[in-house]
């Protein structure tokens, strides 16, 4: 119901290192803090301090567990927010046009006074990516912090989103995924990055690294100087010493 | 609908001004930029230029804002007005909180000084506190450090000056392996995460050794699911197989520290202690002469196989025991569930990290005995460990093995591995000892904590060699309790054991809930009463930014202000937050007002010096020093030129040392909240034998002349104690402690079952607990933020025991121990210990607390571990109070806890429930915003 516009040179985005993400959650709430007085309307918190607080959140962490058979049971931290979608289904959706993809960048966005809060788009999105404000009654997404990334108030090095600025890890990368030659496709083209559910046909432009291969490290078994027990503890010294 | 798209304004005004100050969010200490519009805090970032967090900050520090406006935050100060732990309160005026302050303080201080005993929680003024409770006279200080890491802290300085956290690091931008023991989310978080960040993009390796596979473990490259409490027995084992292999740094061992040391060996007094000579140097032979000669002799080449008159060398003694086939692989496999050839593996990881491939950087250094070396050589492996080792009653001892195992590899202080981190390296000799010698109105002898060199520093008192602090720190119980024992606080006041005391003052520590053992028995005995109907604990004062649990517990409440409203200093003389390459400080500031009737609690504590005619906060005349916390910041002196903060010194260009500065604070603020200098180049590593690094801490103040040192591989402070249980020593420990005195004060690092394990029989399950991340202690709940992150804690359950059991998802469990038992949520979690058992901490809260409503999932679902575990070992017959903390340090051994574990049907709520407090606070507000 809502076109999306012709592919755009620039693809802005985020490429995210599953094998760095500690799942401490900071780019949760820096991503709330710089959004509750950003862009739209603030993020509220319903019932914050009841027993269902239920706020929204434009970034969250979520830990899964995964076993192979016959290895260890490993932990996976997955930060899931908006992928910015080529072939986004959540503005063709949009029964206003009010969801849409920028033309020169590629950021998908909710113009909010033209939001109905409909909700069709947060069931359109295969990711979960949407939440329906409880006190505004708009839809939220994340902006790739818009209202940051071009800012002439920030310093230069400040103009990134929110999230990036804040992982203590340095697991999360902006740039723009349009540009081979980006530090974020050539890392992308290095680590495997891959699209999440590319079964979709949602096109993503944010793009995942996955966890290295975990085990044991290749390395020869030590050696002993010689069979302690039967040299006894001075040959083992004199042989340890000889080195010396 | 075609295309088409909104103008919009990319380019908004952010803030009317940022101010920089410092995140209390944790105990991390980060640089925040605080964003104000409007006179309000809109946005709290991390500050680019400061040296702990480099502009990251974590989800605690980003959620500040919601601790700023908390509706939990106390309004005015309390009086109780009914039965304790009712939550009848009052609000008084500051006048009358003061006055009944004093009223209760000054008639102590000039009768029996001890009978205050204060204690400070999550404290990071310790340097003033402590100083306060000295001009007080009272022996009973103490922060946290006994329930939190002690064993971590005094293993690190009686081994080698420093330990992790705020002593040290890991070399992270040169480090190829990091291996990282037990739950250590906790403390310096995002420099942790920082660190792995880089080794991760240099591609090092991680490795997690935890009964728990999540945080850091889950990013590790490898990881070994460890059973709680054997960490000990498999560093001893790794250092088995290097020493079998000839895998340790001969050169460094032999240099740098007492491995060529020789001990004497003739039955007597001194067996056991190292040969000095008369000036009390340690000796050692040198091998180009063969001469015996101190080991701070010029040009000596100390030999480590050296054997003089039947005395051998520490080195010698240390392979002797460690190559026995106790620490093989195979003979320690099953008891720290991890395979013989995993562990032989690992061994041969570390081996090949360090020797194979050694960092070598071009920079010329002088050591302490006057040799030049042309180039810094290191070894590129790392360690870190915390809470997970040391909460263990044998967690000193674990903690030694592991700095033992470092030292081993040479890779302390050198190019790759672990490096201090301003003012440490200071070894424990350079630190005070314990003081506790108290007379009616006169200030204490000295600092309260400090570091025995052997029985003789003992807080004995003089005439009845009774305890004379309240939580018998420093005793033969536990004699080197280097932060004392906050856990024993409240049962032992209860007990009157060793004494009764008359008024309790806490800051900042949750004692009726989440920070002590025994939670509901706790609560019995702040409100137990004696046959005269008196309460045991006459006088309780609290002083606490939020309606707390332990508000209710209190007789009067001095409401602490936020960390955004107060002054504060993060000082070199307190817990420093300097990095490897530069010593640094900081200050906070009240970067917004406070809009209640609430003080900064250490102003107050001036106020109350002030009142009470403390040393050292008057003057001769009686007239106070200080006007504020601020101001005593500024103007106190510790030593002649230096102070709280180091930086704008003097005229404002003095660092380190000079004269107080009346503007030193407004410089602070022009500066960002904090102040730098670089450790010299030549000075950067190697800091306890580098001549360079010894004389820049010199002319910083850190002390007041170069301490060069060797590491402690054998501690000689522990072998006086023993050398006491064997009979020598004029003051003997009772007959009861001899054996067990003998057995864990070796002076080289053993393994022994944790005392939790006595009952393994009927309780074989381990429970632990963690921090979230996400959370510091109880104060996450009450953040509108945080706790949408983590607002329910269920207990993890590893396959073996939810299949056994057959759970399902959404089932309780009742957990037992031998002293409580809990109703609690189970969740599976295959990534864990298969006998392991865990939940994250301090989420459960008690209804009516933290502002929260009565049925918050934190009140039904959430609970504590706490229940569980009790603050005296079971008892043995012998009608004696044994403290379930660790033979050494007194530290809380909450990580010891064995249970049982069965299904059960979902209760109402999570058991033990307790009745609702009545909030202090009134309701919050449904929604925000």
């Amino acid at each position: 119901m809502t076109a999306l516009p012709p592919p755009s040179k620039v693809k802005l985005g985020l490429v995210i290192d599953l094998d760095t993400c500690v799942g401490c959650h900071a780019c949760v709430t820096a991503c709330k803090g710089w959004n509750d007085q950003g862009y739209g309307a603030p993020l509220s918190d319903m019932d914050a301090y009841g027993s269902a607080p239920c706020g929204t959140f434009l970034n969250r962490v979520h830990s899964y567990e995964a076993q192979e058979s016959d290895t260890p049971s490993k932990i996976v931290n997955f930060p899931r927010s908006c992928l910015h979608c080529d072939n986004a289904p959540c503005v063709t959706v949009c029964p206003t046009g009010a969801s849409y993809k920028r033309a020169e960048d590629g950021i998908v966005l909710v113009n909010e006074d033209a939001c109905i809060g409909c909700g069709l788009c947060a069931w359109a999105c295969p990711y979960g990516a949407r939440e329906m404000d409880g006190e505004a009654g708009v839809m939220k997404k994340c902006t790739l912090c818009v209202d940051r990334i071009y800012n002439e108030n920030l310093p230069e090095e400040d103009r990134v989103p929110a999230c990036v600025r804040t992982c203590p890890t340095g697991a999360r990368h902006f740039g723009d995924l349009g540009d081979p030659e980006s530090a974020v496709s050539r890392l992308v083209a290095e680590r495997g990055g891959y699209d999440l559910m590319p079964e979709m046909e949602t096109a993503p432009v944010n793009k995942y690294l996955p966890p290295r291969r975990k085990g044991a490290a290749d390395v020869a078994p030590l050696t002993p100087l010689l069979d302690v027990q039967a040299s006894g503890f001075a040959g083992w010294l004199d042989r340890l010493l000889e080195k010396f | 609908m075609g295309y088409q798209q909104p103008k919009l304004e990319t380019s908004p005004k952010v803030s009317d001004e940022v101010r920089r100050t410092t995140c209390y969010m944790c105990a991390c200490r980060c640089g925040i930029n605080v964003h104000l519009t409007s006179g309000k805090v809109t946005y709290i970032e991390g500050n680019r230029d400061h040296p702990v967090n480099k502009g990251v900050l974590c989800a605690k520090g980003a959620s500040g804002i919601m601790q700023v406006t908390a509706p939990s935050r106390l309004r005015a100060p309390l009086k109780r007005v009914g039965p304790r732990g009712s939550g009848a309160f009052e609000e008084i005026s500051w006048d009358e909180a003061l006055d009944i302050a004093v009223g209760w303080l000054k008639p102590i201080r000039e009768t029996a000084p001890e009978k205050l005993a204060f204690f400070t929680g999550r404290d990071q003024s310790q340097s003033f506190t402590s100083l306060w409770a000295q001009g007080f006279g009272t022996p009973n200080y103490a922060a946290h450090g006994g329930f939190c890491s002690v064993n971590m802290a005094a293993a690190g300085i009686y081994t080698m000056g420093g330990a992790f956290w705020e002593f040290g690091q890991p070399d992270w931008d040169r480090t190829r392996l990091f291996l990282l023991f037990g739950v250590a989310e906790d403390h310096d978080s995002n420099p942790i995460k920082m660190g792995i960040g880089k080794l991760k993009s240099r591609g090092a390796r991680v490795i997690g050794i935890n009964p728990i596979r999540t945080g850091y473990n889950g990013v590790a490259d490898d990881w070994y699911g460890i059973t709680p409490g054997t960490d000990g027995l498999l560093i001893l084992s790794l250092i088995h197989e290097l020493l079998k292999a000839g895998k340790v740094d001969l050169d460094y061992l032999s240099r740098w520290t007492n491995a060529p040391c020789l001990i004497e060996e003739a039955e007597g007094e001194e067996k056991g202690l190292l040969l000095r000579d008369v000036l009390g140097k340690p000796l050692v032979v040198d091998r180009q002469s063969g001469d015996l000669v101190p080991f701070d002799t010029p040009g000596i080449r100390p030999d480590l196989a050296a054997v003089r008159n039947g005395n051998r060398t520490v080195f010698q003694h240390m392979a002797e025991r460690y190559l026995s086939p106790d620490y093989a692989p195979e003979a320690v496999a099953e008891r720290c569930g991890i395979a013989a050839d995993r562990i032989r593996a690992l061994a041969a990881e570390i081996a090949h990290a360090a020797f194979d491939d050694p960092v070598i950087l071009d920079r010329p250094w002088t050591d302490f005995r006057g040799e030049r070396h042309e180039r810094m050589v290191g070894r590129p492996v790392s360690f870190h460990a915390m809470r997970g080792i040391s909460a263990h009653s044998n967690g000193f001892q674990t903690a030694r093995a592991l700095h033992v195992l470092q030292i081993l590899l040479g890779s302390v202080e050198t190019p790759g591995g672990f490096r201090f981190k301003p003012p440490y390296p200071k070894p424990a000799f350079a630190h005070p000892t314990p003081h506790s010698y108290f007379l009616p109105g006169r200030p204490l002898d000295g600092p309260h904590l400090g570091f025995p060199h052997g029985p003789e520093h003992l807080a004995l008192k003089l005439d009845d060699q009774t305890p004379a602090r309240i939580d018998k720190g420093f005793t033969w119980e536990n004699p080197l309790s280097a932060h004392g024992l906050m856990h024993m606080v409240i049962p032992n006041a209860h007990a009157g054991d060793p004494y009764k005391i008359d008024t309790l003052m806490l800051y900042m520590a949750n004692m009726s809930w989440n920070s002590s053992m025994n939670t509901g028995a706790v609560m019995e005995m702040l409100t137990d009463k004696d046959e005269d109907g008196d309460y045991k604990i006459p006088h309780i004062i609290y002083s606490d930014a939020y309606a707390s649990e332990m508000v209710a517990y209190a007789d009067l409440i001095l409401p602490d202000t936020t960390y955004l409203e107060r002054h504060d200093c993060i000082s070199l003389l307190d817990r420093p937050i300097c990095e490897a390459d530069h010593a640094a400080d900081a200050i906070r500031w009240p970067v917004t007002p406070p809009d209640r009737d609430v003080r900064g609690f250490q102003s107050v504590l001036v106020d109350l010096a002030g009142r009470l005619g403390l040393p050292n906060f008057v003057a001769k005349d009686g007239a106070p020093l200080y006007r504020d916390y601020a101001d005593y910041i500024a103007n106190h002196e510790r030593r002649p030129g230096v102070g709280p903060l180091m930086g704008f010194r003097g005229d404002g260009s003095a660092v380190g040392r000079g004269a107080a500065n009346p503007d030193q604070i407004a410089r602070y603020i022009e500066n960002g909240g904090f102040f730098q200098v670089e450790v010299p180049e030549e000075a950067t590593f190697f800091k306890p034998w580098n001549s360079a690094y010894q004389d820049w801490a010199v002319s910083l103040g850190f002390y007041d002349q170069p301490q060069p040192y060797i590491f402690q591989l054998y501690a000689e402070p522990m072998r006086r104690f023993q050398l006491a249980a064997e009979g020598y020593h004029e003051r003997q420990p009772p007959d009861h402690l001899r054996d067990r005195i003998k057995a864990t004060m070796d002076p080289l690092p053993i393994w022994y079952p944790p005392f939790g394990d006595d009952v393994a029989g009927d309780y074989p399950v381990h429970a632990l607990t963690q921090r979230p991340m996400a959370m510091y202690h109880s104060w996450g709940s009450q953040n509108a933020w945080l706790r949408q992150i983590h607002g329910v804690n269920p207990l993890y359950v590893p396959t073996k025991i939810w299949q056994a059991e057959g759970f399902r998802d959404g089932d309780w469990a009742r957990v037992t121990s031998p002293s409580g038992e809990i109703t609690v949520p189970v969740a599976h979690m295959a990534a864990l210990n298969e006998n392991t058992i865990w939940t994250w901490n301090a989420i459960g809260k008690r209804k009516g607390a933290w502002a929260l409503d009565d049925d918050a999932p934190e009140a039904t679902k959430g609970f504590l571990l706490n229940h569980l575990i009790h603050e005296l070992l079971p008892r043995k017959g012998d009608g004696l109070r044994w403290s379930n903390s660790d033979p050494i340090t007194g530290q809380a051994a909450w990580f010891d806890l064995r249970v049982r574990i069965e299904k059960v049907a979902a209760p109402v709520e999570a058991q033990p429930a307790f009745g609702p407090l009545p909030s202090p606070v009134p309701p919050a507000k449904r929604n925000r915003p």
